[in-house]
């Protein structure tokens, strides 16, 4: 059979780096794929190396908005661990709450999404509708929709005022059964499981030879999680569990999101009811030269930052690693063999981008146009529409 | 004024553009539409190919790469195209002004219509920048000094 | 094992190719190798030892050049950093790529960043700069200099 290229991207609204996949098929069925990034690199690692210790907080923030607690999360340990000092304990509760209210919005955000892939808008407006009131807790308590600058090196900025707290923990209570039907939705939906199910698996092996992260390796069955393996922050303090699921397929990424979502709000409410008193900024001075290596989990995976000091008040080398870096080349064996009009939504289950299917234009050899992205985005929800009309 | 502004200007669809930014404009646009901010009342809705598109909204600090397609994505934008510069990177790149992949401001790739600073800009600031725009383009109309065709 | 254990057999098993260790702290090791030893430590501790590959970051420290591969044994919590100094007369390395899929594109990262290369890479093209940008100049190295004579580096005010 004729092998035809499609190229998706390089634009979409909504992603971390605007990717460009070309993808090969045969009819239906995709041959290879192939990534090109760079659409979104900004050379921050050699901007951070212009600025002090203090000012890449804020560069390193402005990586990528979603994850905009976890890269300087990661940052300011790994500065931290240059000295080594331990922030003070109010500090790494603050910081837990921030970072596990950022996982809430990340999650529904993709949530959101992914069901407008399907052919689902209700879950795309139910999702964010719901997502901005997980923004309004965030506005409360750091003065910000996105872009906290909460984080600094040796502690926080911005301290949590104690007349603030019952607000948030009823509007997380409020949250909440939102959440749980959500889950319930997801666990029952025939529909959802025929789409989903099956489509796009990576096994645990592929997982470990990608060193695959986060959701994607958790959803193959590998238990990876730095809040566990490598406590930080309040996460050893309080009661949480680690949600693995063993399919891989897209299904068990769906839900191991959702119920991570449950997880993440039980953290926040745990840390908020028990912020100890305390100091809140360490207040270093000099960072002495060395090395220094911070991780943080990420919505999408874990955090990784390296960073070099050489005692004066500059990063002599800062480098970043984010979760996607390492979990996009993952495509190469989940969505090789699978349909064309299951491509959108696996290119969606590892949570880098979602919206590249706007910009999808499907072409033979030839050049002549097939399909465009929107045409994509229908023949997905056609075919939920038939396993819908298949099943009554 | 032309006929083609006047229909543009009841209901103008709007296409977002990100040219390297990180994502928070870009996600505070897509807010615009969901249930709450919800710019649909006002005829707006997002399009899904730029050929559709009235209105671009660009995000981003235009790095070397994306700075070719935005060039080729203006160009295939059907005219009247109104642009819509969003957030600090898209103004002056903010401080992504001395990277080595961020050669010039999004003004001096494609011409510019308004700008909306903040970092990432609200909803609201989206929202009231694009009824800015319109009012902007009817006066223009009625002072008759408009250089659109 | 535990960690002195793995430490120890690394130690036994590559006498010859380890310079130095430097314990950092009970979570992290540095690891100072000779470079034409990377292939077959990294295979044992990815493939032998379970080890997860962080990631490669290289740095231009004056005189020569550095690559630090981590990796981290998620069982006993170890992060370890292997180190490899590179002679900037003759920037070369063998690739892991071969090895494991994680760090392909790490290594065309580093590769166009750098300016390191490293042999036997499947699919050593370009990963983040555009196609215009001038062959020999690596932006992450200390004597970088502004190539692009049309850069505007003010906000015009």
């Amino acid at each position: 059979m004729a092998k035809t290229i499609v190229p998706i991207g390089p634009y979409h609204p909504l992603q971390e780096e605007p990717e460009f996949f070309t993808l090969t098929v045969e009819g239906e069925k995709i041959a290879a794929v192939d990534v090109s990034v760079g659409y979104n690199h900004r050379g921050i690692e050699k901007l951070s190396e212009m600025k002090t210790f203090d000012q890449s907080t804020f560069v390193i923030e402005r990586i990528c908005g979603i994850c905009s607690t976890s890269h300087p999360y990661a940052y300011t340990r790994a500065v931290e661990d240059i000295i080594p000092v331990e922030v003070p304990d109010r500090a790494k509760y603050i910081r837990t709450i921030i970072a596990e209210g950022e996982r809430i919005h990340s999650h529904l955000l993709w949530l959101g999404l992914a069901g407008h892939f399907l052919g689902y808008n209700t879950v795309f407006m139910w999702a964010w509708k719901l997502r901005e009131e997980i923004l309004d807790v965030m506005e409360i308590l750091s003065g910000n929709r996105n872009n906290y600058a909460m984080f600094k090196p040796g502690g926080v900025r911005r301290d949590i005022k104690s007349g603030d707290i019952p607000g948030v923990i009823r509007k997380i209570d409020s949250i909440v059964p939102t959440l749980e039907m959500l889950k319930k939705a997801v666990m029952d939906d025939p529909v959802l499981h025929a789409r989903t199910k099956g489509v796009g698996i990576l096994t645990k092996e592929e997982a470990k030879g990608y060193s695959a992260l986060g959701p994607t390796a958790r959803a193959s069955g590998v238990a990876r999680d730095v809040r566990k393996d490598a406590p930080y922050g309040a996460y050893d303090k309080v009661e949480w569990k680690m949600i693995v699921t063993q399919n891989g397929d897209v299904f068990d990424k769906v839900l191991l999101r959702v119920l991570e979502m449950l997880e993440s709000a039980k953290i926040m409410k745990a840390c908020l009811s028990n912020l100890p008193q305390g100091d809140i900024d360490l207040r270093l001075k000099d960072i002495p030269p060395g090395e220094g290596i911070g991780c943080a989990e990420a919505p999408r995976g874990e955090v990784f930052h390296y960073v070099r000091s050489d005692g004066t008040n500059r990063p002599a080398r800062h480098k970043v690693r984010a979760p996607t870096f390492m979990n996009l080349p993952t495509y190469k064996s989940t969505i090789v063999g699978e349909t064309i009009s299951d491509a959108t939504i696996i290119l969606a289950a590892i949570d880098p981008c979602y919206c590249c299917t706007e910009r999808v234009a499907v072409r033979n050899v030839k050049g002549k146009k097939l399909y465009n992205g929107e045409d994509l985005v229908r023949l997905s929800q056609e075919k939920t529409e038939k396993i819908r009309k298949s099943m009554k | 004024m032309s006929m083609k502004l006047k229909a543009l200007l009841k209901s103008p669809w709007v296409f977002h553009l990100s040219t390297g930014s990180c994502n928070n404009c870009d996600i505070e646009v897509l807010d615009c539409l969901t249930p709450r901010f919800d710019i649909e009342r006002f005829g707006m809705i997002l399009a899904g190919s730029i050929k559709h598109a009235d209105v671009l909204l660009v995000t981003g600090s235009c790095n070397r790469k994306s700075m070719i397609r935005v060039k080729r994505l203006y160009e295939q934008v059907p005219k009247p195209c109104l642009v819509v510069a969003i957030g600090e990177c898209a103004l002056s790149r903010g401080m992504f002004m001395h990277s080595y992949n961020c050669p010039v401001p999004l003004d001096k790739v494609i011409p510019v219509d308004v700008y909306v600073p903040g970092c990432p800009p609200k909803p609201e600031a989206m929202i009231s920048a694009v009824v800015k725009l319109i009012e902007k383009i009817k006066k223009e109309k009625l002072e008759g000094s408009s250089k659109r065709k | 094992m535990t960690r002195e254990e793995v430490l120890q057999d690394l130690k036994d098993k590559f006498k010859g190719d380890i310079t130095n260790v430097f314990e950092k702290s009970v979570k992290r090791v540095y690891i100072d190798i000779r470079p034409e030893a990377i292939t077959r430590m990294a295979k044992y501790i990815f493939y032998d030892l379970g080890a997860r590959f962080n990631i490669a970051s290289g740095v231009d420290v004056r005189y020569h050049m550095e690559i630090l591969y981590h990796f981290t044994i998620e069982e006993i919590n170890l992060l370890i950093s292997f180190r490899v100094a590179l002679d900037k007369a003759k920037l070369e390395i063998d690739s892991l790529a071969p090895l494991f899929e994680a760090a392909n594109w790490i290594e065309r990262e580093i590769n166009e960043l750098l300016g390191i290369k490293f042999k036997g890479h499947p699919d050593m093209r370009r990963l983040l700069l555009p196609a215009e940008w001038p062959q020999g100049v690596y932006p992450l190295r200390r004597d970088y200099e502004e190539w692009d004579k049309s850069a505007i580096r003010d906000r015009g005010v």
